[in-house]
C-alpha cells in the first residue's frame, strides 16, 4: 500500500473543506436551528412525547442521520466525480498508486466530513434539547459506520454519473425519500399498521433506530437488526467497488 | 537497455475504433525523442497506453524493464506526463497542485525542490495564485512544474508547444536540456517539425496507429540535405541555356529556375552559378533558397502510405 499517496488525498480533500469551513460549519447549524424551530416548536406543542422522550429531543437522532447520509454521498461522489469532470482524473490514473488507494484517500475524507458536520449538529442540539446519551461509544461507532458506508455509495454514484443531473438523481430520487420516509421525525409505531410493515422494507428505518437506541435505549426495530443493515449495506458498497476496481468501468477507458 | 520499450501495442476504443495498430518502438534512455504524426494519428493513445490512462487492448509495454500493467508501481514510479489537455483544478493555489502531484507518488514533501522548479517555470511569484487566475500559458506551465515535482526518469510532453507563446517554448527547452544533462529521456510529440529538427535525437514517425519510421534526426536531416535555390530572372527564357548545361538546374516557369545542391558538400556552386549566370546574359532579380525539411519526408510517408 502506497500510504503516503493515501494521506496526501486525505489531506488534498480536507484542505479543500477547511476552506470554505464557515460555509462547512454554518449550513448544518442553521438547517438544524431550523429544524428544531419547525418541528419541534409546531408540531413538538402537539406531540408531548414520544415514548418517554420529548418530541424535541426524539428528533435529534433522526436529523443527525439525515445530515450525515445526504452529506456523506454528497461529499463521496462529488470527490471522485469532480476531477473526472475537469480531467484532472489523469493524474490519479498516471500515479503509481491503485484503485483501493484512491477509495481510502476520497472515502475517508468524504466520511470525514459527514462527521464532522453530525457533530456539529449534535453540539448545536445541545443549545435547544435536553439529551443524554445513553451508549456514546456505540452512538460514535454507528455515527462512523454510517458516514464511511454513504461515503462508499456516493463514491459509486459519482464513478457512475456520466453528468451533474445523475450526480444528483439518486440522492434527490431515491435516498432523500427514503430518509424522510425512515422514521426521522417520528416513530414508525405512530403509523398505521400497513405502513409499519411497508416502511419495515426501507433500509434506512433500521439506520435511525439504531442510532435512536445508542441515545435513548429505545428502538423500533431490535439493534441487531439495525447492525445488520448497516454492515450488509457497507459490504454490498465495497463489493461494488471491488467490481469497478476490477474491470476499470467508467475510470480507465 | 531501452527505457521504454512497446512492443505491438494495439488499442481499440470502446466504440469499436482501432486507435493503435500493433505499434512498436524502442525507446533508448537518456535521448529525446519526437513523435510525429498528424492529428489523430494515435500518439496521445500511444502515451495514455504507457502511462496507465488507458488499458491497451493487447501487446506489451515496459518503462525501465517494468510492465506498465503487471509492474504499474514501478513503471510509473519513472514517468512524468505532460498532458495534452489542460487539465488542472481552478480554484487549487498553484504552489499545493504542484505538491499535491509529488504526494501522489508517495515521495516526502521538499519544498526546495518544488520552488526551483515553479522558479525554473517562472512561477514563482505565482505560487499563491489560483490556477483559474493564470493565463492559459502559465497554466500549461503548472502542468509542467506537476510532471517534474516528483522527479521522473522519462518525461512525456504531449504537444507541448500547441498555442504556447515563445517566451514559455524557450524557458521549456531550457528545461528540457537540462533534463537532458541529467539523463532523463524525454519523449515529445509534436506537429511542429522545426522543433522536432531542433531538439530531438531521434525522429519517430506515427500514422493510423503505427510506428512507419524511427531514424536518427541527423541521418535523416541528411537524408533530406538537400537544398534549392529559386532564380527569378527578369526576362523569359524558353529552356536552360546549354551553357549552364553542368549544373542541375530545372525550368519552373519561363523566369523562374531551380537549382539543386547538397548542403553537405564542400562547394555549393553557388557563386560560380551566379557567374555563369551573367555569363549566359541572365539577368537576376530575385533568388531565395529553401531547405528540404522533416516535413516533406513526413508529408511524403503520410502521403504515401495513405496512397
Ligand atoms: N476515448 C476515445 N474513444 C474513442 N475514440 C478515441 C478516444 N480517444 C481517441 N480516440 C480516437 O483515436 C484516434 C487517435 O486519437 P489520438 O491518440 O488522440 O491522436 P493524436 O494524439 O495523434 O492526435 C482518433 O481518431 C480519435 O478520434
Ligand atoms: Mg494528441
Amino acid at each position: 500500500m502506497n500510504w503516503p499517496a493515501v494521506a496526501s488525498i486525505y489531506r488534498f480533500e480536507m484542505a479543500r473543506f477547511f476552506r470554505t469551513l464557515m460555509q462547512s460549519f454554518l449550513s448544518p447549524v442553521i438547517s438544524t436551528s431550523l429544524y428544531f424551530v419547525v418541528f419541534g416548536a409546531a408540531i413538538g406543542s402537539r406531540i408531548d412525547q414520544v415514548e418517554g422522550v420529548s418530541y424535541g429531543a426524539f428528533i435529534v437522532p433522526g436529523l443527525i442521520m439525515l445530515s450525515v447520509i445526504t452529506q456523506a454521498i454528497s461529499n463521496g461522489s462529488f470527490g471522485i466525480y469532480f476531477p473526472k469532470f475537469i480531467g484532472t482524473i489523469y493524474e490519479l490514473l498516471s500515479a503509481p498508486i491503485n484503485f483501493l488507494e484512491i477509495v481510502i484517500g476520497y472515502v475517508g475524507a468524504a466520511a470525514t466530513k459527514a462527521l464532522f458536520i453530525g457533530l456539529v449538529i449534535l453540539a448545536t442540539s445541545f443549545l435547544f434539547v435536553d439529551i443524554t446519551i445513553q451508549h456514546p461509544f456505540a452512538m460514535l461507532g454507528f455515527l462512523i459506520l454510517t458516514a464511511i458506508s454513504f461515503a462508499l455509495f456516493g463514491f459509486i454514484i459519482g464513478i457512475w454519473a456520466k453528468n451533474f443531473e445523475q450526480l444528483q438523481l439518486v440522492p434527490l430520487l431515491i435516498v432523500t425519500p427514503l430518509i424522510f420516509l425512515g422514521g426521522s421525525f417520528y416513530s414508525i409505531s405512530m403509523l398505521p399498521p400497513v405502513w409499519q410493515t411497508i416502511t419495515l422494507f426501507n433500509p434506512v428505518v433500521y439506520l435511525i433506530s439504531g442510532f435512536r437506541w445508542s441515545f435513548f435505549g429505545m428502538a423500533d426495530v431490535p439493534i441487531g437488526f439495525s447492525l445488520l443493515a448497516i454492515a450488509g449495506f457497507c459490504a454490498l458498497c465495497l463489493g461494488v467497488i471491488w467490481w469497478i476496481f476490477k474491470t476499470g468501468w467508467r475510470i480507465r477507458s | 537497455m531501452d527505457m521504454v520499450d512497446i512492443r505491438d501495442a494495439r488499442k481499440t476504443y470502446e466504440g469499436g475504433f482501432e486507435a493503435l495498430r500493433g505499434a512498436s518502438l524502442q525507446i533508448r534512455e537518456g535521448e529525446i525523442l519526437a513523435l510525429l504524426g498528424p492529428n489523430g494519428a494515435g500518439k496521445t493513445t500511444l502515451i495514455s497506453a504507457i502511462c496507465g490512462i488507458t488499458q491497451p487492448t493487447s501487446g506489451t509495454i515496459r518503462v525501465g524493464g517494468h510492465d506498465v500493467v503487471k509492474d504499474y508501481r514501478q513503471a510509473r514510479n519513472l514517468i512524468g506526463l505532460v498532458p495534452q489537455e489542460i487539465n488542472l483544478e481552478p480554484f487549487e493555489k498553484v504552489a499545493n497542485t504542484v505538491a499535491f502531484s509529488r504526494g501522489l507518488f508517495g515521495l516526502r514533501r521538499n519544498d526546495a525542490l518544488i520552488e526551483d522548479i515553479l522558479r525554473k517555470l517562472s512561477l514563482w511569484d505565482k505560487r499563491g495564485a489560483a490556477v483559474k487566475e493564470l493565463s492559459g500559458g502559465m497554466k500549461r506551465r503548472v502542468l509542467i512544474a506537476k510532471a517534474l515535482s516528483h522527479e521522473p526518469r522519462v518525461l512525456f510532453l504531449d504537444e507541448p508547444t500547441a498555442g504556447v507563446d515563445v517566451e514559455l517554448r524557450r524557458d521549456m527547452w531550457a528545461i528540457v536540456e537540462e533534463l537532458r544533462q541529467d539523463g532523463v529521456t524525454i519523449i515529445l510529440t509534436t506537429h511542429y517539425i522545426e522543433e522536432a529538427e531542433a531538439i530531438a535525437d531521434r525522429v519517430a514517425v506515427i500514422d493510423k496507429g503505427q510506428i512507419l519510421l524511427v531514424e536518427d534526426k541527423d541521418s535523416l536531416m541528411e537524408r533530406m540535405g538537400q537544398k534549392s535555390l529559386t532564380i527569378d530572372l527578369t526576362e523569359p527564357i524558353s529552356s536552360v541555356p546549354d551553357v549552364l548545361s553542368d549544373y542541375d538546374l530545372v525550368l519552373k516557369d519561363e523566369t523562374t529556375l531551380v537549382y539543386s545542391y547538397d548542403i553537405n558538400a564542400e562547394r555549393t556552386g553557388i557563386g560560380r552559378l551566379m557567374a555563369d549566370l551573367s555569363g549566359a546574359g541572365l539577368y537576376v532579380r530575385d533568388v531565395s533558397t529553401r531547405q528540404n525539411s522533416l516535413e516533406d519526408i513526413f508529408v511524403g510517408l503520410v502521403e504515401g502510405d495513405a496512397a
